[in-house]
């Protein structure tokens, strides 16, 4: 005889991994701040003659654009599984784990 | 060359084409067709307007002056809908919930409905949006004057300007005011508006491919023209890098126009997620060519050009006038559709919380007037629309529209980026005060007004010369560009760090040290706390609010048919047949929240409050009713103390009526037995002393043993008679005491001999006689009358077979006690409790005493100050007489 336990320790696969997928979406703009952060240790010409060669603009231009694209598709991959699985506990904190 | 006349014939029919899908977007929403309306896509494209023509043509002037740097105007809200899950999901969520209709309506209902907070913010955001109008009118005129042909003499601007003003205002009042209540959202604008975002886009789009693979000649000789051009390296000031993509978050976060479309016209909030990846897609594909198109414009142009036009002086220089006339129209879509929303969400703002604040006031009647209110609030609206654009012509007309696009953008958003502290704050900290949001608004305000509005019109126009140099009255910390002598900043930077900074440290402050009313603390928790419960805001009394009050009010506002149809869905949750519903609670919180989607939360609230009473908040009314509550509790509690004081008389009263029952069954038993035992010896008496009168010749014996009969019978008459006296004099207190010293042991050794003397039943009696040495001063013949009383009784009644009777006398510090046990049947319970009273006789004893021993006893002993017990023993019964204390002198 075994009798069920009120809170599971461990979620099924299914709830779980549409937890870490939350973690995810949440911390994807996080992740977009600090790659777009990153132009500004690029150098410039106003940093003197000792500094590094500048970035061309070119680069830079791609640069943004393909972390832009990169978080797109993330946010959108994660839309995209996130609304083929049931919305539970979506706002509750404090889930297990 | 296309002529302007053809551009404005094309203008024309774009608008009218406008006019028509808002009209069947309209038509539509009346009929219920309403799905396909509101899909994410229409939403995404409906918060393109943060993409306005400073976007279509100022991105590109930005990006030959700057390089890369215009693109974090679009990071930033890129971030934001990324990010959406810790912003944006909450403040949808609250802006429904409180169906707030603007950032003022927000703020102000976060803050206990403060409509004083409301008009900072309105007032704010008026002067904040006011820039950035003109500055759509002054893009769209410079657009025009493009096409103007210089030989048949320039345009005139400013009556273009004015008739797209006029144009604007007209769109805006004939969509933006049909229906007023703002949740039923704008169908028809928002339709209009996602139609004008895809025409920008596809304008930018094909100018930028025209670029690209029309000029350049595909992606790689592009790439390779970007770095040979003036701006081809990474050049950037790294602290406006950071600085304005942290700005443009936030002002995406607090202009007006966006909260109108992103909350007051969302329809689901499942839309949100759609949009955090489509509007970062539809963000990034309008910067896509813009870095393209400065530079091929830079290469192509002559010197000189306004490189906030290449968008349309690129196709014109190279013949093509079809990519051109669509590249106006795409500017003129983003100038347009920006302007209608921001002032459909300003005349919101400047009709809620001034117009109809200051009417309800005027009107002696408050909200209880006659007529039709709907007409005054739309009117309101229209005024303010007219009003609003009115403003931005003349702001376009007196700041002659020469500074750069991208700077003026800027200034409005330092000014609308101070709305930030005390909205975010407002819906994560619940300590966040109304008098907090104030300063925090009022200090960002006044420092974005001195570092960055003023100064922009430039050095000795607003501000003289000496101020930027010397700083403000002569002091050197209050310099424009160098607040606090801090020098060297970009002033953009400056005028962001400063501003958002000390208006959060004076929010945070100020909030900290002041103490919230109990509304806005009702409403922090309802804004903090939204997912935890979205709902129910502070009730009303709704007794004292009467339905049909409410139904003339609302009609006024809703319009007859909709406030019927409310108030008769709500009669029939109720369970009312027809007619009205009652006022409750809930019905009252209903009624206010689907007015404040009209006239705003402090109107609504405080229109319901003239009608229901209190214009001050029932929470105040819930606090007094605490009180009241409270004090009934306290007097229950004392009813309830009372009621145990009664049950308790009552318990003694029960206890004292049993007793007086039992004694009048004892008295009555008694006076039988009284007549009996007077009767009986009389009867003797009589019938003796006939027989000695009525026989002749009796002897002499019989005649002395008759008349000793008679003697006898008359000597216990005698003392039945003697004892009722005693009795009745010692209760009357008429008895008389003699006090006199003797001792104990005599007067006991005194008592026994006269008790037993003539007794023939044995009685064993033992005594302690060390304890009795012990002096009296009392009235010894009345105590020796008690203890003579008890030891006949043990005497009497002693019913053992050897029996005994053990005198003993005790003594605890001065109290003193003679105690008498005898070894008899125990006295039971019940008549315990009646021996000391006259006339009870325990048991059914022989008829020799009268009850009254006891009595006297105890008459006795409470005349002498002392009393005298019956102490309930296991092997018989024990009498205690107490000594009054100061009778017993010294222990001998």
């Amino acid at each position: 005889m075994s009798t069920p336990a009120p809170t599971p320790v461990f979620l099924e696969r299914r709830s779980y991994r549409r937890r870490r997928m939350m973690d995810a979406l949440r911390l994807l703009p996080i992740l977009g701040v600090f790659l777009w952060i990153l132009p500004v240790f690029w150098p410039t010409p106003t940093d003197g003659p000792t500094a590094p060669e500048t970035m061309a603009l070119s680069t830079a231009v791609t640069y943004v654009f393909v972390v832009w694209l990169a978080l797109i598709a993330s946010a959108f991959s994660l839309w995209f599984f996130l609304r083929a699985r049931p919305e539970m506990g979506e706002d509750a904190s404090g889930e297990p784990f | 060359m296309a002529s302007v006349n053809l551009l404005i014939g094309v203008s024309l029919i774009y608008v009218t084409f406008l006019f028509v899908i808002a009209f069947f977007a309209e038509r539509a929403t009346a009929r219920g067709q309403v799905k396909w309306l509101r899909s994410p896509l229409v939403y995404t494209l409906s918060l393109s307007i943060y993409c306005t023509a400073w976007t279509f043509y100022g991105a590109v002037g930005y990006a030959a002056r700057s390089g890369m740097e215009f693109v974090t105007i679009y990071l930033g809200p890129s971030l934001v809908m990324i990010g959406w899950w810790w912003a944006l999901r909450k403040l949808v969520r609250v802006g429904r919930a409180q169906r707030a209709t603007s950032v003022a309506d927000l703020i102000s209902s976060r803050f206990g409905k403060s409509n004083l907070l409301a008009i900072v913010v309105t007032v704010m955001a008026v002067i904040g949006v006011t820039p950035y109008i003109a500055l759509q009118l002054q893009s769209v005129t410079l657009s025009l004057a493009i096409f103007a042909d210089p030989e048949t003499g320039a345009l005139n601007q400013s009556s273009a300007a004015f008739w797209v003003a006029f144009g604007l205002a007209l769109f805006t009042v004939l969509f933006g005011t049909r229906n007023l209540n703002v949740n039923e959202r704008h169908n028809g604008v928002v339709i209009a508006i996602a139609v004008e975002a895809i025409v920008k886009l596809i304008a930018l789009l094909a100018v930028g491919i025209f670029v690209v693979w029309g000029v350049a000649g595909g992606v790689a000789p592009m790439m390779a023209q970007i770095d040979a051009s003036p701006i081809g390296t990474w050049d950037m000031d790294r602290s406006r890098w950071l600085a304005l993509t942290a700005l443009s978050a936030a002002a995406f976060l607090a202009l007006p126009r966006m909260f109108q479309v992103m909350v007051v016209e969302n329809e689901d909030e499942r839309h949100l997620k759609i949009a955090s990846w489509a509007f970062p897609l539809y963000l990034m594909l309008m910067s896509l060519f813009v870095v393209p198109i400065a530079v091929i414009g830079l290469d192509l142009m002559p010197a000189g050009s306004n490189p906030d036009l290449f968008v349309l002086t690129i196709p014109l220089a190279e013949g093509q006038v079809g990519l051109a006339t669509l590249s106006f129209l795409g500017g003129f879509s983003s100038a347009t559709s920006m302007v209608i929303v921001a002032t459909l969400a300003l005349s919101t703002m400047v009709s809620n919380h001034i117009v109809m604040p200051v009417w309800l006031s005027a009107r002696s009647e408050g909200a209880q007037v006659s007529g039709d209110v709907r007409n005054v609030v739309i009117l309101a609206r229209r005024a303010s629309i007219l009003m609003i654009i009115g403003l931005g012509y003349v702001y376009y007309r007196f700041s002659g529209g020469g500074a750069a696009l991208a700077a003026s953008g800027l200034i409005s958003f330092v000014g609308v980026a101070q709305f930030l502290p005390a909205m975010l704050g407002g819906i994560v900290w619940r300590g966040a005060s109304r008098w907090g949001a104030l300063a925090g608004l009022l200090v960002g305000f006044a420092i974005w007004v001195f570092c960055s509005l003023l100064p922009s019109f430039g050095p000795g126009v607003v501000l003289s010369v000496d101020i930027f140099e010397q700083g403000l009255w002569g002091l050197g910390w209050l310099r424009p560009h160098a607040l606090f002598g801090i020098e060297g900043m970009d002033p953009t930077v400056h005028a962001v760090a400063w501003s958002i900074t000390l208006n959060m440290v004076a929010f945070i402050a100020v909030s900290l040290v002041t103490f919230p009313s109990p509304l806005e603390r009702l409403q922090g928790a309802q804004f903090v706390n939204v997912f935890d419960h979205s709902g129910r805001a502070q009730g009303w009394d709704a007794a004292r609010a009467t339905s049909e009050d409410l139904m003339v009010m609302t009609q006024r506002i809703l319009g007859a048919e909709e406030a019927q149809t409310l108030f008769r869905n709500e009669a029939a949750r109720q369970g009312l047949d027809g007619g009205l519903p009652e006022p409750t609670q809930g019905f009252l919180q209903h009624l206010e929240r689907e007015l404040a989607a009209s006239v705003g939360a402090a109107t609504a609230h405080a229109m319901i409050s003239q009608l229901v009473g209190g214009a001050s908040v029932s929470v105040q009314d819930l606090m007094a009713v605490a009180d009241e509550s409270a004090q009934i509790l306290e007097y229950s509690n004392q009813l309830e103390a009372k009621s145990h004081d009664l049950s308790r008389s009552a318990h003694l009263l029960r206890e004292a009526n049993q007793k007086l029952t039992a004694l009048s069954v004892q008295k009555d038993a008694f006076l039988s037995q009284i007549s009996h035992e007077l009767r009986t010896p009389m009867t003797s008496i009589r019938s003796f002393s006939e027989i000695l009168r009525a026989t002749e010749g009796m002897g002499q014996v019989e005649k002395t043993r008759y008349a000793s009969i008679i003697h006898g019978e008359a000597m216990r008459l005698t003392r039945l008679l003697d004892d009722l006296l005693d009795l009745s004099v010692l209760e009357n207190g008429q008895v008389s005491l003699r006090h006199e010293t003797g001792g104990l042991g005599d007067l006991l050794e005194k008592s026994i001999v006269t008790a037993q003397a003539g007794s023939t039943q044995p009685l064993s009696i033992r005594r302690r006689r060390v304890d009795e040495a012990v002096t009296l001063s009392t009235d010894h013949d009345r105590l020796g009358q008690v203890f003579i009383n008890l030891i006949t009784n043990a005497q009497k009644y002693c019913d053992a077979e050897a029996p005994e009777l053990v005198i003993s006398v005790h003594r605890d510090g001065p109290d003193l006690s003679v105690s008498f046990a005898d070894n008899g049947t125990p006295i039971p319970d019940d008549d315990r409790r009646v021996i000391f009273e006259k006339f009870a006789r325990v048991g059914n004893q022989d008829g020799s005493g009268a009850g009254l021993g006891l009595a006297i006893c105890r008459e006795i002993m409470t005349r002498l100050g002392g009393d005298v017990t019956h102490v309930h023993t296991e092997s018989g019964n024990t009498f205690v007489v107490h000594l009054p204390s100061q009778s017993a002198l010294a222990a001998q």
